[in-house]
């Protein structure tokens, strides 16, 4: 039971991966980041129930996890609408401000 | 027993190296003082030389030997010092004789020479080296002038190096000569390791050798001997490494007295006779010696026959003169090859220095242009019919009783060796007989005045007239002078020198009738031989075609192999150096690439980075 969770987990964790590092619009880049984040709160609501020290802690933990998401996601999306009135765009191709 | 001149002898090089040190120092400034200061030099070194000699015949053999420490190995250590020994001594004169007398002639011959200063601080150099090696005792310090005394040989060589013959004469008399320096260097490393306690100096190398003792293996005796005479062989211009000689005649004619006639090239018989111990221990090497000098004499002085250069016909017989002295040393006669050394070196300075007087007022070299001259330059011409008649071995000059001390040793020892002599003595007389009717008889060929030197030029060849005439008597059948106090030993066995007078004479007369019969009286026509033998005249003309053979089976292989080196350099080793240049170059662009600024791309790497090392921490787990 545990390894489905886990796998699909996993699976969800890899489509994230993949969207945060290919895709060119910023607001599904930062969605993917989300998608990271859920997988990891899969992991862990799935040790808590099916794990060998079960407890709830880690489902605790987990609701840590998504207020803390959702305030990340606040910040990011604010970053973002000010990214876009600076620069007028959301392509993550136009933000190389790093190479400077 | 009084050795203070001796004990200051250290100071005889000394002189020319100050003032070589001064005229290296003035440098443009100094033009004018060139000639002063170098003559002053050799003048002060000649004075003490003659005061040294005249210490040592005072009393008998006597020797002195000073010195330093100069490296402290553990059990081994070096010295460098100086000895006077009879030899020494004897050579210290003839050596500051011919370069004080040189000084005084150059400042005629080179008057108005813009680089003059620097041509005196060459020899003020060289006869310092000159007279270090001479008094050197022991083969390293030896070496060391040895040496010095082949580079001042380079600079003076190529003092007119805007001339091309010059340049090449220069590096030719440079890269020969090191041949046999290379052969001198290992003979000493191999002294040095057979030597009980690896000692250098001549003493005690006298001393392992003398009477065979067999500290040092007779194969290694043999060796060393061999070895040594190498080293003397590219010095002293001996076949097969006498090509450099008669090249080396590109350099000024007072340069060509003093080093390639009178001092240098004896160097090489000096080494022979101070290291003769060691040839005297190998039967072998002294045979070598001997066969290796009579046949240069016999070779050289064919050669001489068919040259139209007034100093490469000189420089030709320097080499056969050579060959004789290496002969008698071969032969074991020590006193027969240092005074005929000795007698040499002032009657083929004289007659370098009188072939530069010609070459001064006429201006050119070739003896078939000059014609007539003795008329118009009576001093040139008698003195240098003297060292003529001196070389020809005619008595008395010096050069007759020299060659005769020779001759009659090889009589004794070996008579191949003395037919080989008389038939050298025969050629001799008759190229120097071509050489003196062509310059100063017959009709003037060139246009223009002709006039006789100046006083500068004259007076040091009337001084080297009279030692050409006198020097010989310090050794004759009658009178073992120079023999006796050189050795030590008794006089030298002279019965049969009555039959080789005789025959040396008439010799050396009949060349000189021979090529008075040819050049002057023309009763044989002068291409009686050419026209009948055209191929000896070219074969001697060409110098038996030695610098051909050489530059086909040594110069060019050298060549293709430096050549071939050369492209490894640059293919290969230059190749290696691009690639690792080029990877670095390809590596940081590559860097500058990965530096986009696009977070998407750091991220990508990461990831990459950790599936790698996660890929490196599993596979670990399963292959180890």
């Amino acid at each position: 039971m545990l390894s489905s969770y886990l796998m699909v987990a996993a699976i969800l964790f890899c489509i994230g991966l993949y969207g945060a590092l290919v895709k060119k619009n910023a607001v599904i880049v930062l969605l993917c980041i989300e998608l990271m984040l859920n997988a990891v709160n899969l992991n862990l609501v799935a040790f808590s129930k099916y794990g060998v020290g079960a407890s709830l802690t880690g489902q605790m933990f987990t609701l840590f996890t998504i207020a803390i998401a959702a305030a990340e996601a606040a910040v990011g999306i604010a970053i973002l609408i000010a990214l876009f009135r600076a620069r007028g765009t959301v392509n993550v191709d136009d933000y190389d401000e790093m190479r400077r | 027993m009084n050795t203070m001149f001796s004990e200051i002898a250290w100071l005889i090089p000394l002189f020319p190296f100050v003032a070589f040190l001064l005229l290296l120092a003035s440098g443009r400034s100094g033009q004018g003082l060139g000639v002063t200061i170098g003559t002053v030099g050799s003048l002060a070194s000649l004075v003490l030389s003659i005061l040294v000699l005249m210490e040592h015949m005072s009393d008998g053999s006597k020797y002195y030997q000073d010195g330093f420490k100069w490296i402290d190995l553990g059990s081994f250590q070096l010295n460098i010092g100086y000895e006077v020994t009879n030899l020494s001594a004897l050579m210290l004169v003839v050596v500051t004789a011919v370069s004080f007398l040189v000084n005084v002639y150059s400042a005629g011959y080179m008057k108005g020479d813009e680089r003059i200063s620097t041509f005196y601080s060459y020899i003020a150099l060289f006869t310092f080296s000159m007279l270090g090696l001479v008094l050197a005792d022991n083969m390293l310090t030896l070496y060391i002038f040895w040496e010095l005394v082949g580079v001042c040989s380079f600079l003076l060589v190529g003092f007119w190096f805007t001339k091309p013959a010059a340049r090449a004469a220069a590096k030719k008399a440079f890269i020969v000569t090191r041949i046999g320096d290379a052969g001198l260097l290992i003979a000493i490393l191999l002294l040095f390791w057979y030597m009980p306690d690896h000692a250098l100096d001549f003493v005690r190398i006298e001393n392992v050798f003398e009477g065979q003792s067999g500290t040092v293996a007779a194969g290694v005796t043999t060796l060393i001997a061999i070895l040594i005479f190498v080293g003397a062989v590219g010095k002293s211009g001996q076949f097969p490494l006498h090509v450099w000689l008669p090249d080396a005649m590109e350099g000024p004619t007072p340069i060509s007295a003093l080093i390639h006639a009178a001092t240098m090239v004896a160097a090489g018989v000096y080494l022979v006779a101070r290291t003769f111990d060691i040839f005297q221990a190998s039967p072998a090497a002294m045979e070598t010696v001997a066969y290796v000098g009579g046949f240069t004499a016999l070779f050289a002085a064919t050669i001489g026959i068919a040259q139209n250069d007034i100093k490469r016909i000189l420089a030709y017989s320097t080499v056969s003169q050579l060959g004789y002295m290496m002969m008698a040393l071969g032969l074991g006669s020590l006193t027969g090859g240092i005074f005929h050394l000795f007698t040499h070196a002032f009657f083929k300075a004289l007659l370098f220095l009188g072939a530069g007087s010609i070459i001064h007022a006429v201006h050119t070299q070739n003896i078939n242009e000059m014609g007539g001259l003795g008329s118009k330059m009576r001093i040139t011409a008698w003195t240098f019919g003297i060292g003529a008649l001196a070389l020809s071995g005619i008595p008395p000059f010096s050069g007759f009783w020299s060659k005769d001390a020779i001759l009659t040793t090889a009589l004794h020892e070996n008579p191949v060796l003395f037919v080989v002599g008389i038939i050298a003595a025969f050629f001799t007389s008759f190229y120097m007989a071509r050489l003196f009717f062509l310059v100063f008889t017959g009709r003037p060929k060139g246009e223009g005045r002709i006039h006789e030197s100046s006083l500068t030029m004259t007076i040091p060849l009337i001084i080297l007239a009279v030692f050409a005439i006198g020097a010989g008597f310090v050794e004759t059948p009658w009178n073992n002078t120079l023999g006796e106090w050189l050795t030590g030993a008794a006089g030298a066995d002279h019965s049969g020198s009555g039959l080789v007078m005789v025959v040396s004479t008439a010799v050396g007369a009949l060349g000189i009738y021979l090529g008075w019969l040819v050049f002057v009286k023309g009763t044989i026509a002068r291409d009686a031989v050419s026209s009948r033998a055209p191929w000896l005249v070219g074969l001697l003309e060409r110098k038996y075609y030695i610098d051909e053979i050489y530059a086909a089976v040594i110069v060019k292989p050298l060549r293709g192999l430096g050549s071939l080196l050369n492209a490894i350099d640059q293919y290969i080793i230059d190749g290696i150096i691009a690639i690792i240049g080029g990877t670095a170059v390809l590596l940081g662009r590559g860097g500058i690439r990965l530096q986009n600024g696009q977070v998407q791309t750091y991220g990508l790497i990461t990831v990459l980075g950790l599936v790698i090392l996660i890929i490196a921490v599993v596979g670990r787990r399963f292959w180890s």
